[in-house]
């Protein structure tokens, strides 16, 4: 294979692995605007939204298209009892409760997936076959579309929900002060809640996406939801176009390293760019640096 | 002062005569693994609990001593002491040097940086094949000798281990309750005050980070030495986790707390063996209990809970008279 058709093949699989850590992403974005905790259960989603779609796929038989949307309304509700359960009679801890208390409810949620279903790796079947589409001297597999396309519809819908529907601007207002927002009448209570919901719900379906190409087992969440961690800090904390970006780009970077120096230290260079950008713009790629007050 | 003297006293006195009670069972293995924990637990106190920092990424230093100590006594055949020696200084001068950007940040942005820092360390164990020995481990590391005494039973690895824990908590009760020890909880509670009132913050920041690096890479020596055979799981993301619960659940900014917290910790999945998988899901369950209605720690948490007991007890007398 040419360098260029190679260099093509390392940037559509980055792009594809870059739109999972982008929703993955975006889940940490909005609990942390709603709540400033950063949620370390959060790859624990993408791991159960996997997981609980094979059950549904292999256990109970169900077709596809049922499996996907009723995996993620399951993977919604752990999200809700989580919130309930860890969060809410946390309210008023330190911030180094709430992350130990995040990495307790992730280390149960593994565990419990461990015992309900098996440490073995397991595959789920692509949504549309596995017939290589040929594109420029690259090969792409139809999920890698999947996962764009769903990509895509996900981050329209989740612009279209912040920036037009009550609830959204709601969950907005929130971010900026809580305070306010309560006075105003926005029930921020309700709104934690929901960012927990839906950040469940769009880490599940990312799990469930990408299952096909990488396989599943009950311990893709660290590494998933680590990564996805990263995207959102490159973009900083935003639940919008730049954690997006920040995705693609730690990908795109992650597979031509993999590609191009060695695929062992694959997962190191994504925590290498991780620790450059905290080191020289803590604010993100693309935020303005902020002043503390005191 | 004189109340920290008994104290610890009393806690070398436990330590001393503990194998008396203990000699020749499976349990004196425990300790030893206890041993080590409170080292580098009590490490990661001075760190957060004092300087309050957060940390993720311990476990890397851990495992830099013990592939250190590994490396130079059976590859290049070092005298296990000087390559003890020298692998702790050269960990606390990394630490020193790259604790300038890290600690800049805070919050959660300092977790995860640091947590990043520790899965790069770790993916070099597991990848750099030729030197770590890769995912397969390391192994044929030999005991410690001190003269004619070579370090090989349980017993004398458990006073082989306890010396340096002992040594490491008289340096931190001391440490806490100097001058330096004062000016780190200023900058706990309000670091800008603390900086206002003349506290070289950022240098004292690093200089216990770097500090706290050293006693894990100590810790990591005497782990590789007492094990012979390493290998890089024992230094992954789960083992920087278990250290970070050890000190909260033990109580952030007490000494004794981390001694708890270790020997909870160390000795909780023992016990909990019989229930084979199960041990990870209280595990889980346990750390979110335990930060939900003991926020303060054990050390911390016990009396109140024996006050709220006698208090209940009391308040029963009370209704009956």
């Amino acid at each position: 294979m040419e360098l260029s058709h190679q260099l093509l093949q390392y940037l559509l699989s980055g792009l594809s692995t870059g739109a999972i850590y982008a929703l993955i992403g975006i889940g940490f974005s909005i609990i942390y605007n709603a709540t400033g905790i950063i949620n370390f259960a959060q790859g624990e989603f993408v791991m159960l939204g996997g997981m609980m779609t094979l059950f549904l796929l292999e256990a109970l038989h169900l077709p596809l298209w049922a499996a996907v949307p009723l995996a993620v309304c399951i993977v919604t509700l752990v999200g809700l009892g989580f919130e309930r359960l860890a969060i809410r009679p946390l309210r008023n801890a330190s911030p180094i409760s709430l992350v130990i208390i995040t990495i307790g409810g992730a280390i149960l949620i593994r565990g419990l997936a461990m015992l309900i279903w098996d440490k073995d790796t397991h595959a789920i079947p692509p949504f549309s076959g596995d017939e290589p589409i040929m594109l420029a001297g690259a090969t792409l597999l139809p999920q890698h579309l999947w996962i764009l396309g769903i990509t895509v519809v996900l981050i329209s819908l989740n612009k279209w929900f912040f920036n037009h529907t009550i609830s959204g601007k709601a969950m907005r207002a929130c971010s900026y002060n809580p305070r306010a927002a309560g006075l105003v009448g926005v029930d921020v209570r309700r709104m934690v809640l929901l960012s927990f919901m839906i950040s469940a719900a769009m880490g599940s379906l990312a799990g469930i996406i990408v299952a096909p190409l990488t396989m599943t087992a009950y311990d893709v969440g660290i590494m998933l939801g680590l990564k996805g961690f990263c995207a959102a800090i490159i973009g900083g904390m935003s639940s919008g176009l730049s954690t997006v970006i920040g995705g693609l780009i730690l990908g795109v970077l992650e597979s031509m390293g993999a590609g191009l120096i060695s695929s062992g230290y694959k997962d190191a260079i994504a925590f290498i760019i991780l620790l450059l950008i905290l080191f020289i713009r803590p604010q993100g790629l693309f935020g303005k640096p902020e002043s503390e007050r005191v | 002062m004189k109340r920290e003297l008994i104290k610890f006293m009393l806690f070398a006195l436990c330590v001393l005569v503990a194998p008396l009670f203990f000699s020749g069972s499976y349990l004196m293995n425990v300790l030893v693994f206890v041993g080590i924990h409170t080292l580098l637990a009590v490490a990661l106190n001075l760190l957060l609990g004092y300087a309050g920092q957060i940390s993720l990424g311990h476990a890397a230093f851990f495992g830099l001593g013990a592939y250190g100590s590994g490396i130079l006594t059976t590859t290049f055949s070092w005298n296990p002491w000087l390559a003890m020696v020298t692998v702790a200084v050269i960990v606390a001068t990394m630490a020193f040097a790259i604790g300038f950007p890290i600690l800049k940040l805070k919050g959660h942005y300092l977790a995860m940086a640091t947590l990043g820092l520790g899965i790069i360390i770790f993916i070099v164990f597991n990848e750099w094949v030729d030197v770590t020995g890769g995912p397969s481990g390391f192994p044929g590391i030999p005991n410690l000798e001190l003269g004619t005494l070579v370090f090989d039973s349980d017993l004398k690895n458990y006073y082989l281990v306890w010396s340096f824990v002992l040594g490491c908590v008289l340096l931190s009760v001391n440490l806490a309750n100097s001058r330096i020890g004062r000016a780190f909880r200023a900058i706990h509670d309000a670091e800008t005050a603390a900086r206002v009132m003349g506290v070289n913050a950022r240098l004292l920041k690093v200089q216990v980070f770097a500090l706290s690096a050293m006693i894990c890479a100590i810790a990591g020596s005497l782990y590789a030495h007492v094990m012979t055979f390493i290998a890089p799981p024992s230094f992954g993301f789960n083992i920087s986790v278990e250290l970070l619960t050890m000190v909260v659940i033990g109580g952030l900014g007490s000494i004794y707390g981390s001694f708890l917290g270790a020997l909870l910790l160390t000795m909780l999945p023992e016990f909990l063996r019989f229930m084979h998988d199960y041990d990870i899901v209280f595990y889980g369950g346990l750390l979110m209990v335990m930060t939900i209605f003991m926020p303060g720690g054990l050390v911390r948490g016990i009396p109140e809970l024996f006050r709220k007991l006698a208090g209940l007890k009391k308040g029963k007398g009370d209704a009956h008279a």
